[in-house]
């Protein structure tokens, strides 16, 4: 699951032009990531000028499982 | 009858001349910026080409911050090539000049509405019929015959009338920028510097703002974006080259680095500027193409509005006369970005060390070219199409 850390977006929208699917939601001032639509391809995590978004590694749990 | 003949999402400088263009063509035309400024956060180096402004506007002192005639590249080991530019170069004030195109829009007779927020088109009959938005949290809707989607690099109105718009991570660069003061650099230089240390896949620059500023940033390609981080690149940068500079804006954002997108127009909507992806795929400038492409969206609007025809097939001059003012180039230009991208530092040196020894004045880009063809001859391929539109 991709997370957004707390006060450090700048609502760039660097992720969103990225995004394959279309699951991130920018406004003014609001990032939301919905989940339901987001496939953890994590490349909005890379993309990201400012670290922002992160995963919580719930893919590799899976792998190393 | 439909609110607007026109509803254009965004107000840069694409938005802005769409929107001038479609008034000025006799359509009914209103311009949606969804923060609460025009022109305002600014995410952009600033840099554009004098002849290229002066198709559009008359530089205004008021928001010419340098003017700019000399050139310098540096290579991985810093390696300074100079070179004069025949055309000159000005450094905006992006807040000021998107400003000015929207109040010269605003003028010419289109309605303008800030912190209107898109979040939906009203789509019928497979065909955009208008606008859902968001305005002091209440939910609005205007219907117009034409919506001109120019919301920058996230292009998401495009993705809510189902055209593909993402972006491969390759074609994106990861960008910051600061804008310091108490630097002391050449007011009237751009520099450039290429390679892995600070950049890669991307460039650094440093343009002269006036009064002693300047705008500092530099775009990670994508591909590199994993490992190395544009924020923290730039402030390495920062502590090494002018460890004394004052930092008075910070910005990060998005530089799409692709071809145009090969569908810009669908029933009842066009894509322009950014959002089109109608950035020089090698520098990474958007400005003065994304007036070039907003002008042709909203000539071509005002001329299908004439026909009647709200259809790609209508709307088939535009992606036409952007092709040919812009596109076929870009195209080329994105075969050159590929072909340039893995060069390696070692090669970027040797290079700049053999361009070094001649004297700037005698340096001209094709000397570059030939340069960088002596490491990579398939590169000359490339720029020959690039320029011959083949």
């Amino acid at each position: 699951m991709i997370l957004v850390k707390d006060n450090r977006c700048d609502f760039c929208g660097t992720c969103v032009a990225v995004c394959p699917v279309d699951a991130i939601e920018l406004r003014e001032a609001d990032i939301s990531i919905i989940h339901d639509t987001c496939i953890d391809c994590d490349i909005c995590i890379w993309v990201c000028p400012i670290d922002v978004l992160s995963s919580d590694d719930k893919k590799e749990e899976v792998k190393h499982d | 009858m439909t609110d607007f003949d026109v509803i254009v999402v965004g107000g840069g400088p694409s938005g802005s001349m769409a929107a001038e263009a479609a008034v000025k063509g006799g359509a009914k035309t209103l311009l949606l910026e969804k923060d609460r400024d025009i022109g305002y956060p600014v995410r952009c180096g600033e840099g554009v080409g004098a002849s290229g402004l002066k198709q559009f506007i008359e530089p205004d002192p008021q928001w010419i911050a340098a003017t700019i005639s000399k050139v310098r590249m540096r290579s991985p080991d810093n390696t300074k090539v100079d070179f004069g530019m025949k055309d000159a170069g000005y450094i905006l004030h992006r807040r000021l000049f998107d400003y000015a195109l929207a109040n010269r829009a605003g003028q010419a007779g289109v309605e303008i509405q800030t912190r209107a927020y898109v979040d939906g088109l009203i789509v019928e009959d497979d065909a955009v019929k208008g606008v859902k938005y968001q305005y002091m949290g209440e939910n609005k809707e205007l219907t117009a015959k034409i919506v001109i989607a120019a919301d920058g690099v996230e292009s998401r109105v495009g993705r809510m009338a189902r055209m593909r718009t993402a972006t491969k991570l390759r074609d994106m660069d990861s960008g910051y920028q600061v804008t310091v003061g108490n630097v002391d650099i050449d007011q009237e230089m751009i520099d450039f510097f290429v390679g892995s240390n600070w950049a890669p896949g991307g460039y650094l620059w440093i343009f002269p703002k006036g009064n002693g500023m300047a705008n500092i940033g530099l775009g990670v390609n994508g591909a590199f974006s994993k490992d190395f981080n544009a924020h923290d690149l730039t402030h390495k940068f920062l502590n090494e080259h002018f460890p004394k500079a004052s930092i008075l804006t910070s910005v990060c954002g998005g530089i799409p680095i692709a071809k145009t997108l090969k569908t810009i127009t669908k029933n009842g909507i066009m894509l322009t500027g950014d959002a089109a992806r109608m950035v020089n795929p090698v520098t990474g400038g958007g400005i003065i193409t994304g007036m070039v492409g907003g002008r042709i969206a909203g000539e071509v609007a005002a001329a299908a509005l004439q026909t009647g025809d709200l259809t790609p097939h209508g709307f088939k001059d535009y992606p036409a006369r952007w092709q040919k003012a812009e596109g076929k180039t870009h195209d080329g230009l994105h075969r050159v970005a590929n072909a340039i991208f893995d060069i390696t530092d070692d090669k970027l040196n040797k290079m700049a060390h053999r361009l070094a020894k001649i004297p700037p004045d005698e340096l001209s880009l094709m000397k570059i070219f030939t340069a960088v063809a002596r490491q990579k001859p398939s590169i000359l391929i490339d720029v020959t199409r690039a320029f011959a539109g083949v």
